[in-house]
């Protein structure tokens, strides 16, 4: 199997982040190229999460600045991202627990659908000949995730594992070219993981799109990325492919811990 | 009326083009596919197959779930005169490498990326393997081996192979007679190789003929085809039946929706083994436990109607016009939303078969007015053997033969079977042909049984577990190990159960305690206990088993060839029996002969009369450690019956 991964689609540069005296990250530079699956590893409080969030828009780091297809920003703007084609799901889960998994993903298409609040809610004009449209799109998603048997489950009665899913099924209605996921296997058993696993693989594989993920489980990591970042104490300490970060000393010291 | 499946096909495409003949629920909505459709699908894989080479007579295999695409393949090679080998989709490479080898077989169609990895596996061994095609192509983008095509790809090949020769596959058609081979089906053997059941037009149409007849099926018929196509009783019930009826078959989104796809669609004609009924009944009760006090009170009242007067009902005898009122009342209420719930509304024709049910749960879905019944039958028979008529189905029989069936028992009490219906050969195994098939045409089946007084006929066990009594009162009685197991299995409060008796005066059997049923019940008596070992030792338990067992006894009494089989004496195990100790087989059937050698104490003091024995047991944990499980078990005589006359 071989798949030809692009030029560099989001270039991060020296990017620095604090709230108040806490240093989250330090001169952190990396890129991503497209179609491939990139992983952010480190340690707890490495400042992952927070490098997702300032890619997304959420935090604005102090320094530096993140090249997306060219165009720089020192700041972006969550809703901008969103519709430059950046999608993410979260650690911590943020679906509406009282909302079927179908409702769940349609909310994924929010960006894309065009007719107004009145016209949706009373179903005129165009705007049910748009929801068709859209279920459609939902549907092949719901097919993809193999989650047909859940459809008009209520999201808050599923599994941790499926929920996970459903999360993945969201970002995955605003057909995104990078896809950024906070920790997707969190919390899952061996057989969820592999799973996980497997949807982001085929999602990659099957519509080129650029994975940027968080993840703590070396296995998971070193198995299904193309290139690893690895951060320690908000510090990048190593970069590159599974192979060589796993032979880079100060990766092994942040992981086993050293002899002082 | 001698036909053959592809002529079938085509005489429903012609008479019926719009006719819908499968159904798949895809993106979550039933699409419909229609007999002209599916004459067009066919003809396009046929065509494209054999531009690629299938011979005549060659085998092909295809592995998947049901997929209308996969079923119209399976016509495709049959038109051209190949012969279609459904392999099961959840079997591993290593148990396909016979099959793909003993068949010589060069073309594999396969439902996805999972059945393509394996096929890619197997071809390592099997190197003819050449063409491989698949339905879905997820995931299988950057796949770049030799030989392998999507269906799609093999459709549009076909559409320009009969573009140039519009006439080729209709003549192809017409080369086939009835008596050439049109399926063959691979047997899970149990020991060495499986067996390859080859069948022909002509015995699957005759039996799935038969059977349609019986019932009275016809093309309004709704089906839902969810078990293995590799397996025979679905490919009669969603292949042989679909073309000799030409009903519509539907194929359910995904495993995971069946129950739901079933509640979609409400089947009037389903099959399912026992074991699907007792998942469906148990969520049913757990639901219905949580319901309101008034809706549960309800429920129970009219459950207990049910059962009082619904299965005489279901079997056409009177029954008094109060009940009969209380209970088309109990139908609005409660069976009727019950039947709903289960997706079974306009079930005319249920099928179970496979292994024993449970008296109590055939009864349940009866007296529900469900029309549950019966079949006997296996692949070398095509299925069907025996069926229950409408008002005559029971619990312990599986049914009167069926048009065209001849049946008798050996002297060694096997079931021989004469019918239309029954295999040509084993494929390349004359050896195995002769020993089950004989010169007069009589099929072997390996199952002891006899018809009983009604006609009907009733399987015991398998003949090599048959047994006899030696000495004792009994001398030479017929020992049926697994009737009595079964017999005992289906009190709830009975999880397994090992008989013994072959060669031995009485019959005694150890008993393991359903935990969930027997703990439960202990609650509710406030019997204290404190665990596994405790409670499975309690006099109370002794008491609750030993009724039971005597309820088999005072059943076993009544049947006179095997009133011999009585229990005498019995004991409750300490531990539960289980496949990581190897006394149950992976698919959780009691090695009698490996429990009798580990418990030999146990099974010394039954026949000694003590009345308690010690034993000491090691088991094994779930995570590898083992340890050892002692106690001091009780052992109880019971009472045993005089054999009584059946009453006529």
């Amino acid at each position: 199997m071989s798949k030809k991964i692009g030029d560099v689609i989001l270039d991060v540069k020296n990017i620095s982040l604090s709230f108040g005296g806490v240093k989250a990250l330090t001169d952190i530079s990396f890129d991503v190229r497209e179609h491939e699956i990139r992983a952010i590893i480190g340690p707890n409080g490495a400042g992952k999460s927070s490098m997702l969030n300032c890619i997304n828009g959420v935090y604005t780091p102090q320094q530096g600045n993140i090249t997306f297809r060219g165009q720089t920003f020192s700041h972006m703007n969550s809703r901008a991202v969103a519709e430059m084609g950046v999608a993410r799901t979260f650690q911590n889960l943020a679906l509406f627990k009282g909302m079927s998994v179908i409702d769940n993903i349609m909310t994924g298409r929010n960006l894309r659908i065009k007719s107004g609040l009145l016209m949706q809610a009373l179903r005129i004009g165009p705007a049910a000949r748009e929801e068709e449209k859209h279920r459609e799109f939902v549907e092949n998603i719901i097919d993809f995730l193999e989650i047909q048997a859940y459809r008009k489950t209520p999201v808050g009665q599923l599994p941790y594992g499926l929920q996970k899913r459903v999360d993945l099924g969201r970002a995955l209605a605003m057909e995104p070219q990078v896809l950024l996921l906070d920790e997707p296997m969190a919390g899952m058993n061996v057989e969820e993981k592999q799973d996980m696993c497997r949807f982001v693989l085929d999602v990659n594989d099957e519509f080129g799109t650029t994975v940027v993920l968080i993840e703590h489980d070396m296995g998971v990591v070193m198995d299904i990325s193309d290139r690893v970042v690895v951060l320690d104490y908000g510090k990048k300490i190593g970069d590159g492919t599974p192979a060589e970060v796993r032979e880079n000393p100060d990766v092994i010291n942040a992981y086993l811990g050293t002899s002082h | 009326m001698e036909t053959t499946f592809p002529h079938l096909l085509r005489q429903h495409a012609t008479q019926r083009p719009t006719a819908p003949a499968m159904r798949e629920k895809e993106f979550g909505i039933w699409q419909a596919l229609s007999w002209s459709g599916m004459a067009q699908m066919v003809e396009q894989l046929a065509c494209g197959l054999h531009a690629a080479g299938l011979q005549r007579g060659e085998h092909m295999v295809i592995v998947g779930a049901n997929r209308p695409r996969l079923y119209a393949t399976m016509l495709a090679a049959q038109s051209l005169g190949a012969i279609p080998v459904p392999l099961y989709q959840d079997a591993v490479a290593a148990e396909c490498v016979f099959p793909i080898t003993n068949a010589d077989v060069r073309f594999a169609v396969v439902e996805d990326q999972e059945q393509v990895d394996k096929m890619l596996e197997v071809r390592e061994q099997c190197t003819q393997l050449s063409h491989i095609y698949y339905d879905d192509a997820r995931g299988l983008r950057n796949y770049e081996e030799d030989g392998l095509v999507s269906l799609d790809a093999l459709c549009e090949a076909g559409q320009q192979f009969s573009t140039i020769h519009p006439g080729y596959l209709a003549a192809e058609v017409d080369k086939i007679r009835p008596t050439d081979v049109a399926a063959m089906f691979f047997t899970s053997g149990t020991t060495g190789n499986a067996k390859g059941v080859v069948h022909t037009h002509f015995t699957l149409i005759d039996r799935g003929r038969a059977g349609a007849t019986f019932d009275k099926l016809g093309p309004d018929e709704d089906v839902l085809a969810y078990l293995p196509p590799a397996w025979i009783g679905q490919n009669i019930f969603s292949y042989a039946q679909w073309l000799v009826c030409g009903y519509v078959v539907n194929c359910p989104e995904s495993a995971a929706t069946v129950t739901i796809d079933l509640n979609e669609i409400g089947p009037t004609y389903y099959f399912a083994p026992p074991r699907v009924f007792e998942g469906l009944l148990t969520s049913v009760m757990i639901r219905m436990e949580d319901a309101g006090a008034v809706k549960r009170k309800m429920f129970h009242y009219f459950m207990d109607l049910a059962r009082r007067v619904g299965p005489d009902r279901m079997d056409g005898k009177p029954i008094s016009a109060l009940d009969n009122a209380l209970y088309a009342l109990g139908n609005v209420l409660v069976y009727g939303p019950l039947r709903n719930n289960l997706g079974m509304s306009r079930v005319r024709v249920a099928y179970t078969a496979g292994e024993a049910i449970g008296p109590d749960l055939f009864s349940f879905y009866r007296s529900i007015g469900i029309n549950l019944k019966q079949l006997y039958g296996s692949t070398e028979t095509a299925v069907f053997v025996c069926l229950q008529p409408d008002n005559q189905a029971r619990a312990d029989t599986v049914g009167v033969p069926c048009a065209g069936v001849e049946i008798k028992v050996a002297a060694n009490g096997e079931i021989l079977v004469k019918s239309p219906g029954l295999l040509k050969e084993y494929y390349k195994n004359p050896a195995a042909t002769a020993e089950v098939l004989s010169a007069d045409g009589w099929y072997h089946t390996s199952d002891a049984g006899f018809i009983d007084a009604h006609g009907h006929l009733k399987i015991i066990d398998r003949v090599k577990d048959v047994g006899r009594i030696k000495g004792g009162a009994n001398d030479g009685a017929m020992f049926a190990p697994k009737y009595v197991e079964n017999k005992l299995k289906f009190f709830p409060h009975i999880k397994e159960v090992v008989a013994y008796g072959d060669q031995r005066e009485k019959v005694c059997v150890m008993i393991n305690i359903d935990m969930d049923a027997v703990g439960n019940w202990a609650e509710r008596q406030n019997l204290p206990y404190a665990g596994y070992t405790d409670l499975a030792q309690k006099p109370e338990v002794y008491a609750l088993i030993k009724d039971c067992v005597e309820k088999v006894n005072a059943d076993l009494a009544s049947d006179e060839l095997l009133a011999g089989s009585q229990i005498s004496r019995f004991l409750v195990l300490h531990k539960e029996l289980d496949a990581d100790d190897g006394e149950l087989t992976r698919t959780n059937k009691v090695r009698r002969g490996f429990i009798g050698d580990k418990y030999q104490p146990l099974v010394d003091a039954l026949y000694s009369g003590k009345s308690e024995q010690y034993i000491e047991t090691v088991v094994k944990f779930e995570d590898g450690r083992s340890g050892s499980v002692s106690a001091t078990l009780a052992i109880a005589d019971t009472r045993t019956f005089p054999p009584v006359k059946a009453a006529a």
